[in-house]
């Protein structure tokens, strides 16, 4: 055979690259490179965010208090004498205030520092919410009336700015609601230890303070609506995703019908969230007549927005159990539905729960839908416990951000970096549950 | 099985507590309506929980027109009690609510609000006038006879007093009751003082033609319409230093460490000068009650009346602390309130 040794390609050592193999080699070299781009692409501009996010936020987790005697004189606070609360709610937070404002004042004398400062500009270095919080707990123990209380209050928040090195004496000097004497004043008593900085549980529990009193503004009513939102997702998304997933997947007949329902389900979760807030409002508020601003009816629009997502996940987990566990359940006599209930379902849970979780998280971050039923508001009072306080207003998480980047007062930018580390906390830690629960709970054929 | 139990009882659960609440009465007070006045009505909201036993009302913002549209829309439990605006209320708006059933209105007029113009603070200072205003912003000006596209570029091209700085204005978008007293304060009124109205009267229009090509504004990227509050225009002034943002007089008095005020024809933006009415820019607010859920919805008429009390809406009280202007007229205010005059009875 010289004829085909004649055409045989030239020997070559395989340790020796000719030029495809070089050309193929620099092609995956450039996309390896591209890949690993992209992936620190990705990575900067998280770490870009979360820097922005923390250095901007974390300090509304401190809050600067003030510790001072207050004497609460029976005169001013309940000039009846009969500490009657009821008597006693005719003094509005409007007495209580010049009440504060004085013993703060006679506070700094006794402490000995020296100060040029106005008794109004002395008065406005506590907060607004001081006098509020000192009359409801006078109302609260009228026997306080005649004592002298030691009180520790929030102070006003271009004071706590101040020692969050937000508020410097330059942009006080130019600042309409800060003099440089305030905060000379203040530095004199934190460094007297009447004046301290410190951990803010009240950032997470206190309910929405107005534009005026960003240092009293907290999380609380948000984090509660978001819950009791949560809750109604959970309680119909689930139960109603994973039925409806089991019937088209187990039971209903493949026809046209069925092909109909399954690509308006894909097409149910693309569409945009606001378009189930006007759904909402119309259904829910207009038609059948539930509150405005309430959790129930945010709950309900999530819902709607988050079965698709949940019948996908739920669809995509059922169809991965292999067909052998069904039929060898039929094989032994189950019937179809204890095929399903007793063997498929078990199977296929950690990948619903997984789904659920994730539909949640979505659910959790929204704010669009809630536009449309009130939920986009000032709530101050603590919704009830469910199931009456579902129908209560409230606010919700992301609503609270949005909320606090349109308010003036620069001190809101603080807040509202604050309420999205608590989102993001919240989000993380669902997150990491749905990984648990998938790899605690998977099995593998 | 357990599963299909569970979401047959869930699903009981909620169907039987969304009866529940049809029934249930709503003990707090629903307002809604423009952004400029919301924080002085949370703050109101605020102090009239912590003063009263009735429940701190709810607000929402949304913009003076969307706060009348919900109004409007009917009597009832689940529609708002009070609508917040920083414009009166429109023949068409009344027409809208006393097609659904909204007849008694009763209009409170609680206060003033002057809209100022502000720029960087490490910028050069203006002191502007309504025409500086027109000739910047329009669309077309009236040159020898014939309507041409705005040639401005430079504040000092508009006029030589002012400094050489390339116009850049943030502007509220028509979604703002701010934008129709800025449409006809600043510009209109500017059209006529630079003599730009009688020119194009001359050129053949009628007065209503003349005033819609006053207000046509510049659609070249030199002004931009802010649709959100005004944070997003600070944000807009932080990127751009050259720019100029209209504001509320109560947002600029929280941000004066890094913005300044110009002056509008001579005259600065302060309380006295707006409460007097010297200064050309400034606008009343309301708010709307609805008279049929006077009695019906607890707290109502209470937060009302509070809302215009001396405490609160008084030159000394907090609304004012925040920046607003003080009705000389509170008085009256309060008796309307107080005796619920309705606006077809005034």
């Amino acid at each position: 055979m010289t004829d085909a040794t004649a055409s045989q390609p030239p020997v070559r050592s395989l340790f020796a690259e000719d030029a495809r193999t070089r050309r193929r080699n620099r092609a995956e070299a450039r996309f390896r490179a591209y890949g690993f781009a992209a992936v620190v692409i990705g990575i900067l501009a998280l770490i870009m965010l979360l820097i922005s996010i923390l250095s901007n936020g974390l300090s509304s987790f401190r809050q600067t208090y003030v510790t001072f005697p207050v004497d609460l004189a029976e005169a001013r606070l309940d000039p009846q004498g009969n500490r009657n609360p009821e008597e006693m709610a005719a003094v509005t937070t409007f007495g209580y205030l010049p009440v504060m404002a004085m013993a703060f004042i006679e506070h700094v004398e006794a402490l000995g520092i020296e100060h040029d400062l106005s008794p109004q500009e002395m008065a406005a270095m506590i907060s607004g919410e001081a006098p509020a919080q000192l009359r409801a707990m006078v109302l609260e123990n009228p026997s306080l009336v005649g004592q002298t209380v030691t009180l520790e209050m929030l102070v006003n928040g271009r004071i706590d700015g101040y020692f969050k090195g937000r508020v410097t004496m330059a942009s006080a000097e130019r600042d309409n609601n800060v003099t440089p004497g305030q905060l000379v004043l203040a530095q004199a008593l934190a460094d007297a230890g009447a004046m301290e900085t410190r951990f803010n549980w009240s950032f997470v529990t206190a309910p929405d303070a107005s534009g005026q009193r960003p240092e009293a503004a907290g999380l609380g009513v948000a984090i509660i609506g978001s819950f009791y939102m949560m809750l109604v997702v959970l309680a119909l998304a689930l139960p109603i995703g994973v039925a409806a997933s089991i019937y088209l997947e187990e039971f209903a007949p493949k026809n046209r019908l069925t092909d109909i329902i399954e690509v308006n389900i894909s097409n149910l979760a693309a569409v945009p969230s606001i378009v189930f807030g006007i759904l909402g409002l119309a259904i829910f508020i207009n038609f059948a007549g539930l509150p405005q601003s309430a959790p129930i009816v945010g709950g309900l629009v999530l819902t709607l927005m988050t079965l698709p997502t949940i019948i996908i996940a739920t669809r995509a987990s059922l169809r991965a159990v292999p067909p052998s566990i069904r039929e060898a359940a039929l094989g032994v006599g189950a019937s179809k539905m204890q095929s399903v209930f007793h063997h498929v379902l078990p199977l296929a849970a950690p990948g619903i729960l997984t789904g659920t979780i994730i539909g949640l998280a979505q659910a959790l971050g929204e704010t669009a839908p809630l536009l449309l039923i009130g939920m986009v508001a000032f709530v101050r009072e603590y919704p009830a416990a469910p199931l009456d306080g579902l129908f209560d207003p409230a606010s919700a998480l992301p609503v609270q951000v949005y909320n606090w980047t349109q308010r003036s007062d620069p001190a809101f930018v603080e807040r509202a970096s604050g309420a999205i580390i608590v989102l993001l906390v919240f989000l993380v830690f669902m997150n990491a549950l749905a990984i648990l629960l998938r790899r605690r709970f998977e099995r593998r054929w | 099985m357990s599963l299909a139990k569970l979401s047959v009882s869930v699903l009981a659960v909620a169907a039987v507590s969304a009866t529940a609440a049809v029934a249930q009465s709503r003990d707090n007070v629903q307002v809604a309506g423009s952004s400029t006045v919301l924080p002085y009505a949370s703050i109101v909201a605020e102090a009239f929980g912590e003063n009263f036993d009735f429940p701190t009302p709810v607000v929402e913002s949304g913009g003076s027109s969307t706060g009348l549209r919900r109004f409007c829309e009917g009597v009832g439990e689940n529609t708002i009690d009070i609508a917040n605006s920083s414009r009166s209320i429109r023949e068409s708006e009344i027409a809208t609510c006393a097609e659904n059933g909204v007849t008694d209105i009763i209009e409170v007029r609680f206060g003033y609000d002057g809209i100022v113009f502000a720029s960087d603070i490490n910028g050069p200072s203006f002191a502007f006038t309504q025409s500086d205003w027109y000739l910047a912003l329009a669309a077309n000006l009236p040159v020898d006879g014939a309507m041409v596209p705005n040639p401005n570029t430079s504040w000092d091209q508009v006029r030589a007093d002012l400094p050489a700085q390339d116009i850049a204005a943030y502007i509220p978008g028509t979604r703002h009751g701010t934008r129709e007293v800025f449409d006809e304060n600043v510009i209109l009124q500017g059209c006529e003082d630079s003599g730009a109205m009688a020119a194009m009267m001359e050129m053949g229009m009628d007065e209503d033609a003349a005033e819609e090509a006053c207000m046509e504004l510049r659609a070249d990227g030199v002004s931009t319409d802010i649709d959100g509050d005004y944070t997003e225009t600070l944000a807009r002034i932080t990127a751009n230093p050259e720019g100029i943002g209209v504001f509320g007089l109560a947002f600029y008095e929280n941000n004066t460490d890094r913005l300044q005020v110009a002056t509008m024809a001579g005259v600065e933006p302060t309380v006295a000068n707006i409460a007097s009415g010297t200064y050309p820019v400034s606008r009343p607010l309301f708010f709307y009650i609805k008279a049929a859920h006077i009695g019906v919805i607890p707290g109502l008429k209470e937060y009302a009346s509070f809302f215009v009390s001396d405490d609160i809406a008084g030159p000394f009280g907090p609304l004012a602390a925040y920046g607003l202007v003080a009705d000389p007229e509170l008085a009256e205010v309060q008796a309307t309130v107080a005796n619920e005059v309705t606006m077809g009875g005034m």
